[in-house]
């Protein structure tokens, strides 16, 4: 019966609950914008990786090293682009 | 006749009435030489419904050579024009819309398509598949570039060709300084075909992961196969802004948007932002591919095994990635501060030491090695040299405040010329010389193709190497004329003799393939080169499915070991071979884009919507389409292959 109980998605999915609820405290709460923005970034980002490895087996199949690999190549490309531009045309523009 | 009026050029000159002429004629004389030799079935059975990737290369190949001629056409136009101070040949505003085009289409049309092409017919080959990993997709891709590419060409002779420059900056491509329907042109030609380009950069990664031959493992590929890999995963995550890019800009241009506006909150410079984070990861995307047919070649014509395999791949991994760190330094003048261009400026300088140490391997290939000064050889060895120049240009370019003085002169376009040409464009004429042989059955004559590397190499010294000196003295780019008494006359007109050259270097190339095809030797065997890699194990010219049986391998040089070490490539028996089948759905679909992209150009919005549907049309009939493929029985098989005297 153990090993037919998937107490892994079962888990993921109380926790994605919970990061849910933690986002929408933003909303209900009453607090500062920068620590609004900080905790739903990190909530979002946390949901995404609780998504795609939990339920969408990211890490369970031969292509392991190749799915990780892609995806932090991905992750890395689009930060780089969103903060080099802010740093290009915001932060760095005088 | 108002609704014609919106088509007519709002600049015409006798010389693109001319055109007009020439283009009706020759379209004329097309449809009515095939017509006249029956040759419509032929056409739409054995090319535009391909699903071949062999076929569908070529088709790429010959679409980037007339580009080539085209793009050619214009370089020349515009070295004439400057060759002396004043002169009258081209008025500002075409010689605006002559170098905007040029770019556009060297970039897009010529280089893109030629190494996409190369690499369709090779990498298959090179890994021992049977095709791609979604033959229907590359007919898609290719045939959505092709619509695209006409699309773009079109613009000459109906309402006007874009002027803004290759780079199309906002808000001189915003609608209050480019009134015509130009940069309309622009975003719907590249947004056709760089969706085209995104899906082979998709087709590629997959067949080149999923369909490698039996012990072919990452480690053991053939080097262009591996700049393949690296160059499509770059097109996977730069293309995508480009798209976005170029649909900001319709947004603005054609709904009334302020993305690139300088009023209501728009950002004008967020345009040269997006363009070069896709711009710079381009300019690799270019050269990998470069890269890894001079490895191939150097290898080949030195009769060495490559020199620093692991260096080779780990070098291009890293100008990959360091590719998306570096795109602010096109636009070091923009008013940063002193950080922000440091930082750019120094991770600009670091793609030099992995480039270096390709340079360096090259070398080290050579040294010792027992080399032939072939036409594919003698555009590798000039090759080295040249780009080095180029590289070191390259990092003056990149110190940031030396920058301020070169930026936007002759300097900056002697520059990245002499990067492109050398590097580029010498790769794809000397990997086409070098499968040559595997495309048509026979070899390029090697005399005259001599003669064209010569007239090419000089003519590039003595067209981009002046511009140096101009560029330094502060003759500014785009300029259409320039006073007797600034100096620039002479070396102007020496650039136009180096332009003449490379002209004359080309119609050399064309001669050379009418020669070859008349009088070259038929029959030239399997390997006419004594290479190394697996493309060369097949027969010549390749059948259809590429290889009667999935050939084993244990190196990145699988071939050259059966030859030598008497590893056996084939093992087993024939066995029936699954092929995809023909459509004709990319060419109907490309079609609809090209009607759906013209129609938006010009606001014609029953166009737009009539073609929209039948794009989706097109997808929902696939999706419901039952296309298994179809078989190769065995004793066909058996029949081909004694044909070209069996598998060894």
């Amino acid at each position: 019966m153990k090993e037919l109980f998937p107490i892994k998605q079962v888990n993921g999915f109380i926790f994605s609950m919970l990061l849910t609820v933690v986002a929408l405290s933003v909303y209900f709460l009453d607090m500062s914008f920068e620590l609004g923005m900080t905790i739903l970034l990190i909530t979002a980002f946390v949901q995404a990786a609780v998504q795609l490895v939990i339920f969408m087996h990211a890490g369970e199949s031969e292509d392991k090293k190749a799915i990780y690999t892609t995806t932090i190549y991905g992750l890395i490309i689009a930060l780089v682009t969103v903060f080099g531009s802010l740093l290009a045309m915001v932060w760095g523009y005088m | 006749m108002e609704f014609f009026e919106r088509f007519a050029v709002p600049h015409p000159s006798p010389l693109i009435y001319a055109s007009m002429v020439a283009i009706g004629l020759v379209i004329i004389a097309i449809v009515l030489g095939i017509t006249y030799f029956k040759k419509w079935g032929y056409l739409w059975n054995e090319w535009l419904t391909t699903t071949d990737h062999k076929r569908i290369g070529i088709m790429y190949i010959i679409s980037a050579l007339l580009m080539l001629f085209r793009g050619g056409a214009d370089a020349v136009m515009m070295r004439f024009q400057t060759s002396v101070p004043e002169n009258a040949f081209l008025d500002a505003q075409h010689y605006n819309e002559v170098f905007t085009t040029h770019g556009v289409v060297m970039i897009f049309f010529m280089a893109m398509a030629f190494v996409i092409g190369l690499m369709n017919f090779v990498v298959p080959l090179q890994i021992g598949a049977r095709d791609v990993a979604f033959p229907r997709l590359n007919a898609i891709s290719f045939w959505l570039y092709f619509a695209g590419a006409m699309l773009f060409n079109v613009s000459f002779v109906i309402g006007g060709s874009p002027d803004a420059g290759w780079t199309n900056y906002y808000p001189l491509a915003g609608n209050d300084f480019s009134t015509s329907v130009g940069v309309n042109y622009y975003n719907w030609a590249l947004q056709i075909s760089g969706i085209g380009t995104l899906m082979t950069g998709i087709n590629f990664i997959a067949t080149i992961i999923k369909m490698r031959a039996p012990g072919m493992t990452l480690m053991k590929m053939p080097m262009f196969t591996w700049s393949s890999l690296v160059t499509n995963v770059i097109i996977v995550f730069a293309f995508p802004v480009l798209t976005i890019a170029l649909l900001m800009g319709t947004f603005d241009r054609q709904l009334g948007t302020f993305f690139f506006a300088s009023e209501n909150g728009g950002m004008d410079m967020m345009w040269a932002n997006l363009f070069w984070v896709w711009g710079h990861p381009e300019v690799y995307i270019l050269i990998l591919p470069a890269f890894g047919i001079y490895s191939e070649i150097i290898s080949t014509f030195s009769e060495r095994n490559l020199y620093g395999y692991k260096s080779m791949v780990g070098s291009m991994v890293i100008i990959s990635l360091l590719s998306f760190f570096v795109w602010v330094h096109h636009f070091f003048t923009m008013g940063h501060d002193a950080l922000t261009n440091s930082i750019f400026s120094i991770t600009t300088m670091a793609i030099a030491v992995p480039t270096g140490i390709k340079i360096f391997n090259w070398l080290l290939t050579m040294w010792k090695g027992k080399i032939r000064f072939t036409v594919p050889m003698l555009y590798s060895v000039a090759f080295i040299p040249l780009f080095t120049i180029g590289g070191v240009t390259g990092v003056m370019l990149a110190i940031a405040s030396a920058d301020y003085q070169y930026h936007n002169t002759m300097f900056l376009v002697a520059h990245f010329h002499n990067v492109i040409i050398p590097g580029v464009v010498f790769a794809m004429l000397a990997g086409l010389t070098y499968w040559w042989p595997k495309m048509f059955g026979f070899m390029l004559n090697e005399k005259i193709g001599k003669w064209a590397f010569w007239f090419l190499t000089v003519g590039f010294c003595f067209s981009f190497f002046p511009m140096y000196i101009t560029g330094l003295d502060g003759q500014a780019r785009r300029m259409y004329t320039y006073s007797e008494a600034s100096g620039f006359g002479p070396l102007n007109m020496l650039s136009f003799f180096g332009a003449g050259l490379m002209a004359i270097g080309f119609i050399v190339i064309v001669y050379n393939v009418y020669y070859s095809f008349r009088y070259a030797k038929r029959g030239i065997g399997d390997d006419p080169w004594n290479a190394r890699s697996l493309e060369w194990a097949t027969h010549n010219p390749v059948p259809e499915y590429n290889f009667a049986i999935v050939p084993q391998v244990n190196s990145s040089e699988a071939f050259w070991d059966s030859k030598k070490k008497g590893h056996k490539l084939f093992r087993g028996d024939y066995k029936e071979i699954h092929m995809p089948n023909n459509s004709g759905l990319p060419v109907i679909m490309a079609g609809l884009f090209f009607v759906f992209g013209f129609s938006f150009v010009f606001y014609i919005w029953a166009g737009v919507i009539i073609s929209g549907i039948g794009i989706l049309a097109c997808m929902a009939y696939r999706s419901f389409e039952k296309d298994h493929g179809r078989h190769i029985k065995v004793k066909e098989i058996e029949e081909t292959e004694d044909k070209f005297g069996g598998a060894k």
